[in-house]
């Protein structure tokens, strides 16, 4: 039993991904230093690589490699989030990591590679394979976390994100061997059929929850969120909470959509999870006066306004979840972005006083931020209301009152953080004892992610049609 | 033959060890070794899943579940070696720059 030209075909985004990470590493030591920054164009092309091959795929749907791997139109709705992430982060990087005085090569391997391990996550139709694609995500991830080596908050960030995540997949994998227990088999579409004992897969589903709640960071398992993002490089904060989050979030759609049993034992979990979530997200962020941590708790927020869309459980409640996370991954890219830029060398300037006037200084920069934020409340004509909107639709149609009037009471909470830091830049004086940075203008890269978040958040606000309609279809495959 | 129960009740405990170990040690080399005790724990329900299945695909997971424990101790512990050259200490409740 061999391999067909098909499986390969249908994983051919993650191959792609994978063989540009390793020929960017190779590469990388026969380099002299002063080119070595030239590899991010070989990095982005391997990114660049992944998504036309997820294009092409499109057409050719089916199970790879023994069901294992199930390319449908879900796996191409996230294999587009996940390689247009890791295309932008790559892009938004090179000025940073110039900036920081950090090695290049080493980076784009590293988001490469790790969003082969998204795509795997994504795309994986078995608990093992979610697991390795897991493994490969969170690896990579652990030591961009850790990028600034000098730095001691990203050392003390990249090993509490390593602990608590190695201690998270523990939980999962131990789950993943109780429902194998139970059913004698790790593949999803299998796993309701010939269930030996009833309480042994409840116990591993629930093991198995655990452990992506973890990586989605939803409470009562977000302690580590604020503390890794605040303390990891900014363009790796803005990695870590979108696509990583995405590919989590994915493998808890698919089984929520496939296995049965998951679905009704998740409902009370999911909307328990998701309520608390986004009171702890909300509430803490009220209190940050540092804008990378307060972002940080927003994230951990947005994270329970995705669960309302599981706990609904409706088809259409999972292609809002879907269109949520596009929308959501837009904004936090462009938001920490934008954070990394104003904060200087050593990413020194991070708190709200930084931000004090920031629109008479820089006019442009303070309006694409203030779009970001206003995005990330739910103002109308952007992306993020039109998220919450179809969530809360789906909510409402699966019968939820309760959870989205909880839901609709947390972003009332949410406008008072977001439209403060908007406040500081357009309404607060600078104190004039306190050293401002001096302006420096938004490198190229920088800047052309800034344009493509910003042109982003404003085209999925007004013209939600054509994403939401591949939403909806990959939202269909799991019928 | 001994029953499967008796290894699937070894597993728990010791998966119930390295839960406790991370949760109430102090030393990060400690942490890191509950989590690979918790990760043996798992290997050790999978052969036994696998045996009272008849299949073998349940011991086919271990190896990868050694390989990829191998790849995060590789990790694991430059990270660690990194913040105990730039701290001197590798204790936890000393690395409290980020408040929690």
């Amino acid at each position: 039993m061999l391999p067909a030209a098909t499986d390969y075909y249908r994983l051919l985004p993650e191959i792609l991904a994978a063989v540009f990470g390793t020929i960017v590493m190779l590469l990388e030591p026969f380099l002299r230093r002063e080119h070595k920054a030239a590899l991010s164009w070989l990095g982005m092309l391997g990114a660049a690589a992944a998504l036309g091959a997820a294009v092409l795929v499109r057409s050719d749907a089916g199970p790879a490699f023994f069901h294992l791997i199930q390319a449908d139109p879900f796996t191409f709705f996230l294999r587009l989030l996940i390689y247009a992430t890791a295309l932008l982060v790559m892009l938004a990087a090179r000025a940073y990591l110039d900036r920081e005085n950090l090695p290049h090569g080493e980076f784009y391997a590293l988001v490469l590679l790790g969003s082969v391990g998204m795509g795997v996550m994504a795309a994986a139709a078995e608990l093992v394979t979610v697991f390795i694609g897991l493994e490969i995500s969170s690896l990579s991830t652990y030591i961009l976390a850790s990028y600034r080596r000098e730095a001691l908050r990203a050392n003390e960030s990249a090993l509490k994100y390593f602990l608590l995540g190695s201690f998270a997949t523990a939980f999962f994998l131990f789950g993943v061997a109780l429902v194998y227990g139970a059913t004698g088999t790790a593949r999803l579409e299998q796993v309701a059929e010939g269930v030996a004992s009833v309480l042994l897969l409840k116990l591993g589903l629930a093991l198995v929850f655990i452990g992506l709640a973890f990586k989605v960071a939803s409470a009562p398992f977000h302690v580590w969120t604020p503390d890794v993002y605040e303390g990891a490089p900014a363009p790796v904060t803005a990695l870590l909470s979108t696509a990583p989050k995405a590919a989590a979030f994915a493998v808890l759609l698919r089984i929520a959509g496939t296995v049965l049993p998951a679905t009704l034992l998740w409902f009370w979990v999911l909307w328990g999870s998701a309520a608390l979530t986004m009171f702890v997200g909300n509430l803490a962020a009220l209190v940050q006066s540092n804008v990378k941590r307060m972002l940080a708790y927003s994230s951990i927020a947005h994270a329970g306004y995705i669960l309302v869309a599981l706990a609904a459980g409706t088809e259409a409640a999972y292609a809002a979840a879907l269109y949520y996370l596009a929308a959501y991954a837009l904004m936090k890219l462009g938001a920490f972005t934008l954070v990394a830029h104003l904060a200087g060398r050593g990413e020194r300037r991070l708190t709200l006083e930084d931000y004090a006037g920031l629109a008479r200084r820089e006019p442009v920069v303070a309006a694409t931020l203030s779009l970001y934020l206003l995005s990330l409340l739910g103002l109308p004509l952007t992306a993020g209301f039109l998220g919450k909107f179809y969530v809360f639709v789906a909510g409402l149609r699966a019968e939820l009152l309760g959870l989205v009037v909880l839901a609709a009471v947390n972003t009332l909470l949410g406008a008072y953080y977001y439209l403060r830091v908007i406040l500081y830049m357009y309404f607060r004086e600078p104190d004039p004892t306190y050293e401002h940075a001096a302006r420096e203008p938004v490198p190229a890269g920088t800047g052309l992610v800034l344009a493509a978040t910003a042109a982003g958040t404003l085209l999925l606000g007004i013209f939600p049609g054509h994403l939401m309609r591949i939403a909806e279809l990959a939202a269909a495959s799991f019928r | 033959m001994v029953s499967p129960s008796y290894y699937l009740t070894l597993s728990a405990i010791l998966f119930g060890l390295g839960v406790i170990g991370f949760l109430f040690k102090r030393n990060i080399i400690t942490l890191f070794m509950s989590i690979e005790l918790m990760l043996n724990a798992v290997n050790l329900a999978f052969v036994t899943f696998s045996r009272q299945w008849g299949e073998l695909s349940g011991q086919v997971y271990v190896f990868f579940v050694i390989i990829v424990a191998a790849a995060e101790a590789a990790v694991g512990l430059a990270i660690i070696l990194l913040l105990a050259r730039n701290r001197q200490t590798l204790n936890v409740e000393r690395i409290n720059l980020l408040k929690l």
